[in-house]
């Protein structure tokens, strides 16, 4: 099983350079994109499985030792992270070969290259790589976000792409300041070194630690932070937008992965805690007034996007077993619903002609009765409404949470608000019609668009139905990741001994491998 | 030696934050290779400085650390790339909204 570990991270690489010598030939770029698509959910679930068991499975790039090469570790949170996302970019894939990818060159390579990032993201177990698989699925989504031309994406992609390069280079001076501590950056490692450092490192390590966390809110678009967000996803095409859904995810991960292993026992982590959860219930707050002032469908789910990361972040960061289990299980149900609606919104504006999917009167759509229902449990679904699987994940992180006065008020009054603004767009969408469908409409929206909406809402009532199981595995996954006690030993081996060469640290002078 | 590397760090880095400030896209492009620069230094000195030494184990006393040079190689690579993915897009910018602020103002 050893080398399966490997093949979400190649398979797509491999997939990508395939697609590039395709490149004018759209037809079979589709077939092979789709059918690399299916067989890397497949693997995925596999390895979804396979992570269930009790090991965690480490995977040595050529074969080096943890210490000195770069590991991919595969445990529950991990395998689930993948799961998700290969969903997520199934469904997308799904939306874009019926159109959407002959818009513009290179979508297809772009697409999996951007997976690669993403697997390698959830995989790696060394701070460098991560660095570098951010970067990865980064270059692929300043490419992506081009996709399809106009005047807007050019504008928003500057901000987009120098918020993130200055987000890099903080990125690489919190690693030099960890490298220059430890003297090494496999995560299990400097876990190791970190806890062992002398009280005078203690201001170092908390300000490597902080910046590294400035770094993981920029990406996770916490507040004050988060202001690119709604601008640049609701200007990108609706199945990049489907798929960058994930992105905010991955700042949120990096903050779940590497602040319990890698800081767990060392200064950074009081400072961490304050700071997290406040910020995410301030990004709560704004996106849920954001979700107010959009006026169109895409954006009220842009602005539904940041809230589903920010209710996520504000579970993380209480970085207990229960708070982080029940932001798991809420993870799978909201990243599921906000791509469908991002896509039913482009799904819907194509049926309006050139009314979009504006939130104004309008002419009555053909077949609004069916569409209006999709739209009412995707909308159910994105605010968390019983007995939808968003409302559970809700409901276990308020368990987790305790008795926390601001954290229920702020969670509780955003989900209140977010149902009305739901409201109020279907209202406007599809009640107050100026009139029945007139000659100048284009036909419905036909079944196959709407098949990935359909399918990502499958998914959620799925989630919903098998909750008890998903539930112990997204506690069995949190327990693994909040006591990393499991994953040193995985990494490291039983014995503790450092093989890291400490040749410029203050006790250099002898040391030898 | 240090004082001239943190010197020269801290000069890049001020220019470099001063000039991504800025409303148009030459300055900011700029500004971001200047804090690359800054960065790319940083990570260089981040294992220690060494005069003369070569990274090479058992061939000096004390000898250079190899790792940060392999990373600064990665983040010279990955930043250059970027910085010429950013120029294009702001050419592209300037081309349909003919401005080059970066709201696209006037």
């Amino acid at each position: 099983m050893t080398h399966w570990i490997v093949v979400p991270f190649l398979l797509p690489a491999l997939t990508a350079c395939v697609l590039l010598l395709l490149k004018d030939r759209l037809r079979a770029q589709r077939v092979v994109s789709v059918f690399s698509m299916l067989v890397l959910l497949g693997v995925v679930a596999g390895l979804v499985a396979v992570a269930g068991g009790d090991g965690i499975g480490v995977y040595a790039l050529g074969n080096w030792p943890a210490r000195i090469g770069i590991v991919f570790v595969l445990d529950r949170f991990s395998a689930l992270m993948m799961m998700l996302t290969a969903t997520i970019a199934a469904a997308s894939l799904l939306y874009a070969v019926q159109g959407w990818d002959a818009r513009g060159a290179h979508f297809h390579p772009l697409f999996h290259f951007q997976l690669m990032g993403l697997n390698g993201a959830f995989l790696t177990g060394d701070l460098f790589n991560l660095f570098v698989c951010f970067e990865l699925l980064l270059i692929a989504s300043y490419a992506l976000l081009q996709h399809g031309g106009g005047a807007e994406r050019p504008k928003f992609g500057i901000h987009y792409v120098v918020l993130n390069l200055i987000g890099s280079a903080l990125f690489l001076i919190a690693v030099s300041i960890l490298y220059r501590i430890a003297g090494t950056l496999n995560m299990a490692d400097l876990a190791v070194a970190l806890g062992n450092a002398p009280p005078a490192q203690a201001p170092w390590i908390r300000a490597g630690g902080l910046l590294l966390l400035v770094v993981f809110l920029l990406k996770a678009a916490a507040a004050p932070l988060y202001l690119w967000l709604p601008g640049t996803y609701a200007a990108a095409s609706a199945p990049v937008t489907a798929l960058f859904a994930v992105l905010t995810k991955v700042g949120v991960y990096a903050i779940a992965r590497v602040y319990p292993i890698v800081f767990g026992a060392s200064a950074a982590m009081d400072v961490v805690a304050a700071v997290v959860v406040p910020a995410a219930l301030a990004t709560l707050a704004c996106a849920t007034l954001g979700a107010f002032a959009a006026t169109t469908l895409t954006q009220l789910a842009v602005w539904l996007t940041l809230v589903s990361s920010a209710t996520l972040l504000a579970a993380v960061g209480l970085f207990t077993t229960e708070g982080l289990g029940g932001a798991l299980y809420y993870l799978l149900a909201s990243t599921l619903a906000t791509p469908a609606l991002l896509l039913l919104a482009d799904a819907l504006a194509g049926a309006r002609g050139s009314f979009g999917d504006r939130l104004c009167r309008a002419p009555r759509m053909h077949h609004a009765q069916r569409v209006g229902a999709l739209y009412f449990v995707v909308a159910m679904a994105v605010a968390g409404m019983p007995p939808l699987a968003g409302f559970l994940g809700k409901m276990l992180i308020l368990q987790g949470a305790g008795p926390a006065p601001w954290f229920w008020s702020v969670v509780l009054g955003a989900s209140l608000l977010n149902l009305l603004a739901l409201a109020r767009a279907g209202t406007r969408l599809f009640w107050s019609a100026a009139s029945d469908p007139c000659d100048g409409l284009p036909a419905s929206v036909s079944a196959l668009r709407l098949a990935p909406v359909l399918a990502l809402t499958a998914a959620i009532v799925g989630l919903s139905v098998f909750a008890g199981p998903v539930d112990r595995y997204t506690r069995a996954a949190a327990v693994r990741v909040i006591e990393p006690a499991n994953y040193l030993e995985a990494v490291l081996g039983a014995d503790t001994l450092r093989w890291t060469v400490r040749v410029l640290g203050p006790d250099a002078s002898g040391a030898r491998p | 030696m240090e004082l001239l590397l943190a010197t020269a760090i801290g000069l890049l880095a001020a220019a470099g934050s001063y000039l991504c400030l800025r409303a148009r896209t030459f300055p900011v492009v700029l500004g971001i290779t200047f804090l690359s620069y800054a960065v790319n230094l940083f990570i260089f000195v981040a294992g220690g400085v060494r005069i003369e030494q070569p990274p090479i184990v058992g061939a000096a006393v004390a000898m250079t650390d190899p790792l940060p040079q392999a990373l600064v190689l990665t983040a010279i690579v990955i930043g250059f790339g970027m910085t010429a993915y950013l120029v294009v897009l702001a050419m592209r910018a300037y081309a349909t909204s003919g401005s080059d602020h970066v709201d696209g103002g006037r």
